[in-house]
């Protein structure tokens, strides 16, 4: 029993974990608009609305890739498991 | 204006050659042809995915939006990205029961998950009224595409027949793997002709990117934040925007199925991670919409602008490579969308009210036929009523957006019945319709469809726990 609930507390600490990376990102796209939505400081000449998407848009792979090592760390495996 | 002409017919006669040819050997059956027998790697599912986001919307729509709308339009760069995150978590699991019980559609999963044919034909009609618009959209889009870029040399009827007849050749001997390869020349010749026009033509104006902004922000100090050039898209309805359509963007019938063909799990789940890359060349068309703004104030529709700014630019046959390139972008979801609305009208909609056994031969015989009559109507729609169908168009992704709480739900909450998801699917759609209808999009703010995907998910949420926890039925357990 003890060995089971262990485990199950692994498992809830790595469910979380994964949310947690991939809604990142979605988090700042969407509740971060209403905080960014203005020119200055324009970044790499992109006004700041528009570099705030741009950059969130870039670093989510990022995230997701995090999430799927996470997820999946076993190379060469097919169907089955992963995050759910 | 001749070399634009040649280098578009060139274009879109080699795209069909390279969809008949892409059908590779062996029998065709239903699940060659629907799903590519479930064999694609992750560069097919890749490009078959592109096309959703690269649609005559990406040349003409973006760059019409970031012209007249300004910060709006932004929203484009945003939602696939939080659809690409929603379907890291809820593809897998859906591909999962695809495979193991077959699948080829998507009201084959609400069918096999809550075992209802009532919920299964809803969502087939549904999905079959929201592509038909959706479609025609894309051969008026090209058709207006292929007409400026080559300077009117080729008219917008003879170009939307040419290449619409084309296009349902390849889908008809080839399937989903001829539509896959005519997408991998798709998408070459869409990002090279969007990344030379997107920073081409701002330096050609205004000496680089970040003085063309500047010149902008200088000219139209309010167009480069919410809410743009209009007066009710505010940060209330860009954030409800982004959320209805990112959560859309996999309920989409042709998108949902297209995932079926990929060969396990994991392509799905790698996919999600690296396609948010793909949403960038979108910044490229809103700069090329700026400029337009800058150099070409004025225009009666928006729409045209980045083709009116490039036919303007640049030489004949560099005109007719991006006419050539939009055309194919419009060829390969006009594809796609014949192909699952055949596929879902005949599996779903014909076969049920058969009754009797009605075998796989006959099935794909019957997906032919119903493919050469939906084409047919898409083409008389958009040759004659171009118009007509602009309200049901608008309806399109607020309608589909609706079978979000059914397929989200059928996926992580076991004891999910048919019920809930039924009441919550009607009632949202019926908000959605009587909003839009009645002129109330946006709604206090918000986008419409949200507003209804809000009621959507209440009534299901508050159905289920009403209604208690009964057994589950046997789809329940595929999970």
């Amino acid at each position: 029993m003890t060995v089971s609930r262990s485990w199950l507390k692994f498992a809830l600490i790595w469910v979380v974990g994964v949310l947690a990376l991939a809604f990142i990102p979605a988090l700042a796209l969407v509740a971060g608009l209403p905080f960014v939505n203005r020119l200055e400081p324009v970044v790499l000449g992109l006004p700041f609305l528009l570099f705030w998407i741009l950059a969130w848009v870039v670093a989510t792979p990022g995230f997701l890739a995090a999430a799927y090592l996470l997820a999946d760390p076993t190379p060469g495996r097919s169907e089955s498991g992963a995050a759910r | 204006m001749t070399t634009s002409l040649v280098v578009i017919l060139v274009f879109i006669l080699a795209s069909a050659v390279v969809g008949v040819i892409g059908r590779g050997r062996g029998e065709m059956n239903l699940e060659r042809w629907t799903v590519g027998g479930r064999r694609f790697g992750v560069l097919l599912v890749w490009l078959l995915m592109a096309g959703e986001i690269y649609t005559t919307f990406t040349f003409l729509g973006a760059s019409g939006w970031a012209y007249s709308r300004g910060a709006p339009a932004f929203y484009i760069l945003a939602y696939g990205t939080i659809g690409y995150i929603i379907s890291f978590f809820l593809l897998p699991p859906v591909w999962r029961m695809a495979k193991r019980l077959g699948l080829h559609t998507q009201p084959d999963f609400f069918l096999a998950r809550y075992a209802s044919p009532t919920l299964a034909s809803l969502v087939a009609v549904v999905g079959v009224v929201s592509i038909v618009p959706y479609l025609q959209l894309q051969l008026a889009g090209l058709g207006m595409i292929v007409e400026i870029a080559s300077g009117g040399a080729v008219s917008s009827t003879f170009a939307i027949v040419l290449a619409f007849v084309l296009t349902c050749v390849f889908v008809y001997t080839s399937g989903l793997k001829g539509i896959a390869w005519v997408a991998i020349v798709k998408d070459i010749s869409m990002v090279v002709a969007i990344v030379v026009i997107g920073i081409g033509l701002p330096s050609m104006y205004f000496g680089s990117v970040g003085g063309m902004l500047a010149e902008l922000v200088r000219r139209h100090p309010t167009h480069l934040t919410f809410p743009g050039g209009t007066t009710t898209m505010d940060v209330g309805w860009v954030v409800s925007t982004i959320l209805l359509t990112g959560m859309g963007f996999y309920c989409w019938p042709h998108s949902f199925a297209a995932t079926f063909s990929a060969r396990d799990d994991r392509t799905i789940r790698r996919n999600a991670v690296i396609m948010p890359l793909y949403q960038l060349p979108i910044l490229l068309v809103f700069f090329v919409g700026f400029t337009a703004l800058l150099v070409l104030p004025g225009l009666k529709q928006p729409d045209t602008a980045l083709l009116t700014l490039v036919a303007r630019s640049y030489p004949g046959w560099f005109a007719g490579f991006v006419g050539g390139a939009g055309a194919v972008t419009a060829m390969v979801p006009a594809s796609m969308l014949l192909l699952v609305a055949s596929t879902l009208v005949a599996k779903n909609i014909y076969r049920p009210l058969r009754r009797g056994e009605v075998g796989d031969a006959e099935l794909m015989r019957a997906s032919r036929a119903f493919m050469l009559v939906i084409a047919v109507v898409a083409l008389v729609l958009a040759l004659w009523s171009p118009n007509e169908l602009v309200k049901l168009l608008i309806f399109g992704y607020d309608g589909i957006a609706q079978f979000f709480p059914g397929i989200a739900l059928g996926v992580f909450v076991r004891r999910t019945t048919a019920r809930p998801v039924i009441m919550g699917l009607v009632a949202g759609e019926a908000v959605v319709v009587s909003l839009i209808w009645s002129g109330h999009d946006p709604f206090l703010g918000l986008n419409a469809g949200f507003v209804g995907l809000a009621v959507n998910a209440a009534i299901a949420l508050g159905a289920m726990a009403i209604t208690g926890s009964p057994a589950a039925p046997e789809g329940g357990n595929e999970f």
